[in-house]
């Protein structure tokens, strides 16, 4: 199987480490080749945050460039636009409809661009969107955002349901497996 | 068992099966997950020491002792650990030690992209550089093994692409090695006839390790099926963008010992091609020795030295074209780290901006005060420069700089290098004012504990230094501590201190909010009656807090409860709930 490639990006802080964990884990017991490439340090605090994972029989770069995202799950509206360059032409992005203002416009040295997710549609680009801290809320906590968005995302998997209920299970400690699985569960029938 | 792991897991656990007793290490992005792994295990011992040169030279003990042993740093690390390095050279080991050293080329958490393979080169230090998770494991293992047969230290070389990078790996059992501990002067003690009699030692030892790189397992050829007539010599994550882009069809000589490198194996390479690449991140280390030994190669004319590769670089390099993918025309803003909601550095740099005070900085979170709208640093170096720095300023500006100055430091930087700065204001007396930013962690790196905390790397209790009395104990006299979530009390301090004809230490102290024993308090939202949209909050540059609609909001679910924001607003717009 030629390699699939998955990009994650958001907001440091936003979750999108327990995403990966939960793709990376699912994967492998899918028994793909897998990589799943994050940054840690720095761009943790409030940045903008990137995590590449990709999967096939067998994956050399641990990175996704321009041109090469099958997906991307963006956990916040204009990171799905600061990397819809390297998403492949016919791809799909799943964006969380909230907005968070970065400084330069906390501040007011920029704009936050207010109908980018309708340019990107214009521009030919599957704009799956969703809005994911409601969703995420319902389920019983806000921070289940990721969950949501994984939920969605496996809408586009063969497969099985259970398989991703059975990753959550081994990736989340076990107070919030409830909660996530009900997150999961809302992204999946949105 | 085979499980997905970052290439920093899959490190320590390699050093774990290969028998490594103690790891004593200071964090640093992309290398701390080594060390955190590697303390998990029951059976060993891991530390966090106050700086890499203590950290090497402990692991350095416990090998003389006759137990294998590593420490981990970051490329900037190597710096500080350069000293113990240069000499555990000639003096080589006991049982078998390893150094992993990290590199960030890209900088994504990092104040230079220093090349950490001349030091290899210089030290005349083995240096293996795994390309994944897998490699990682098992070079662990080699690195021991050749440690003790060639009796040196060895290097594993990591980057921020095999660091933080999860890939398969197979996991083995642990091995017990152990050796006795013999008095061994002429080895031990680098004493000048001592050391004149190992340097012959460490060159001939060079020679041997030039002839295991001719033909270590390690190092492979790769040959392809014949539709290229050139070949590449790569390593590390180079290698996996160059079989992105080229599958199997290309012939390849990858390099897992980048220090010393193999004659012989790269001339019968360039032997077999036309024409032969070099593709390495950074500097020209594999280019410069090609070129050494009589091979023409094209190597940094074509692949930059700046920054990371990916598989879009090689390609473009050979030509091919580029993928198609989507451009918009609107421009997305820039989103920058920044310090948290909540953030207790925020607090004094918020007073220090106010009163345009010129600050020389230090690494960690409290780095992310030079941006805006604090604008708060003037200056950030390396580990400790603040302290240090300040002392020259001072003495080059006198006492007008003296009373608009101050340098701030976190704890954990103030333990790794700020103390001996702070002594030398205390000794050649200026009248410096040392702020130290006490979060109580070493947060950039992602919550470690350092002296200062009162545990250790488990979580344990531990000694604690108390910062008043070691700064009072070096000799400044005047020493004070302030919350940050008190503007009042930090603008009074700051202003005295600064006023003050003596040397001075104001240690602004709250814990990170992050740290899982702070709790948050409720969100505070904005009364819009009261808010009149003058914008005041707005310098205070805390995430939560956004401008929309001619009023200023808050987003709750950023915002901690801090309160301080409720301070600055000249008509109490900013409201908690009752609790």
């Amino acid at each position: 199987m030629a390699t699939k490639n998955i990009m994650i990006v958001g907001v440091g802080g936003q979750g999108s480490l327990l995403a990966s964990k939960l793709l990376g884990r699912l994967l492998v017991d899918e028994g793909f080749d897998v990589k799943v490439s994050e940054v840690h340090g720095m761009s943790q605090r409030g940045g903008s945050v990137v995590t590449y994972v990709r999967f096939g029989d067998r994956v050399c770069s641990p990175v996704i460039e321009e041109g090469e995202a099958d997906f991307i799950v963006s956990f916040e509206k204009i990171e799905a636009a600061r990397y819809v360059r390297n998403l492949r032409k016919g791809g799909t992005v799943i964006v969380n409809t909230q907005q968070i203002d970065p400084m330069p416009v906390i501040i007011g040295n920029a704009v936050y661009p207010e109908n980018i997710l309708d340019e990107m549609c214009s521009k030919g680009v599957n704009v799956d969107a969703i809005d994911a801290l409601e969703l995420a809320s319902q389920a019983g906590s806000a921070k289940a955002c990721n969950i949501v968005l994984m939920g969605r995302l496996a809408k586009y998997f063969d497969i099985p349901y259970e398989k991703w209920e059975a990753a959550i299970e081994k990736c989340v400690k076990p107070n919030f497996i409830n909660i996530n699985k009900e997150a999961f569960r809302l992204g999946y029938n949105h | 068992m085979k499980k997905l792991m970052i290439g920093n897991a899959a490190l320590a656990r390699g050093l774990y099966e290969a028998g490594c007793c103690v790891i004593s290490s200071y964090p640093g992005t992309p290398s701390t997950e080594i060390t955190e792994e590697f303390a998990k295990f029951d059976d060993t011992y891991c530390e966090w020491a106050p700086n890499e040169k203590v950290a090497t030279e402990t692991a350095f003990g416990a090998s003389l002792r006759g137990k294998r042993s590593a420490c981990c740093m970051k490329h900037v690390g190597l710096n500080v650990a350069a000293d113990p390095l240069f000499t555990m050279s000639y003096t080589g080991v006991n049982a078998g030690m390893v150094i992993c050293v990290a590199d960030d080329p890209g900088m994504h958490s990092s104040q230079n992209e220093q090349d950490s393979r001349h030091y290899a080169v210089a030290a005349k230090v083995p240096m293996l550089e795994p390309a994944d998770s897998q490699e990682a494991l098992d070079f662990a293992k080699i690195a021991y093994e050749i440690s003790e047969q060639y009796d040196t230290p060895v290097f594993i070389k990591m980057c921020t692409r095999v660091a933080h990078s999860q890939s398969i790996v197979e996991t083995g059992e642990r091995t017990e090695v152990s050796k006795p501990y013999e008095k061994n002067p002429r080895k031990y003690i680098m004493a000048p006839a001592n050391a004149i009699a190992r340097h012959p030692f460490v060159e001939e030892r060079t020679a041997k390790l030039t002839e295991y790189a001719e033909s270590a397992a390690i190092n492979r050829v790769e040959s392809g099926d014949g539709s290229h007539d050139f070949g590449i010599i790569t390593s590390s994550t180079s290698y996996q963008y160059v079989k992105e882009v080229f599958g199997d069809s290309v012939s390849v000589l990858k390099l897992g010992m980048v220090n010393p490198l193999p004659v012989n194996l790269i001339r019968d390479f360039a032997a077999q091609n036309k024409t032969v690449y070099v593709i390495e991140e950074l500097d020209p280390i594999i280019e410069t020795h090609c070129k050494s030994i009589g091979v023409p190669v094209i190597g940094k004319e074509k692949f930059s030295m700046l920054g990371e590769f990916s598989q879009k670089t090689i390609a473009r390099a050979f030509g091919l074209a580029d993928k198609e993918n989507v451009s918009l025309d609107t421009d997305v803003p820039v989103r920058p780290p920044m310090m948290c909601a909540g953030c207790p550095h925020r607090g004094m740099y918020y007073v220090l901006a106010k009163n345009k005070i010129t600050v020389l900085g230090d690494i960690g979170c409290y780095t992310l005060g030079s941006m805006p709208p604090l604008n708060a640093l003037d200056m950030t170096l390396c580990m400790g420069a603040s302290v240090s720095g300040i002392h020259g300023f001072n003495k080059a500006g006198g006492s007008e700089t003296e009373q608009k100055t101050v340098c701030v430091i976190g704890d954990s930087t103030f333990m790794h290098s700020g103390v001996t700065g702070l002594i030398n204001i205390a000794y050649n007396q200026s009248n410096s004012t040392v702020i130290i930013l006490d979060n109580s962690i070493t947060g950039m790196t992602g919550h470690q504990q350092n002296p200062t905390t009162g545990l250790n790397i488990k979580g344990d209790p531990a000694g604690k230094v108390d910062l008043e009395s070691l700064c009072r104990s070096v000799g400044i006299r005047s020493v004070r501590v302030v919350d940050p979530y008190n503007l009042e009390e930090c603008e009074k301090a700051v202003l005295e201190e600064l006023a003050k004809d003596e040397p001075s230490v104001i240690i602004s102290r709250r814990p990170c909010v992050l740290l899982k024993y702070v709790k948050p308090k409720k969100p505070l939202h904005i009364n819009k009656d009261k808010c009149r949209g003058c914008k005041r909050c707005m310098k205070f540059g805390c995430p939560a807090i956004s401008f929309r609609d001619g009023h200023a909001v808050i987003d709750n679910t950023l915002c901690i409860g801090c309160g301080v924001c409720a301070g600055l607003c000249p008509f109490d717009a900013f409201e908690s709930e009752v609790e």
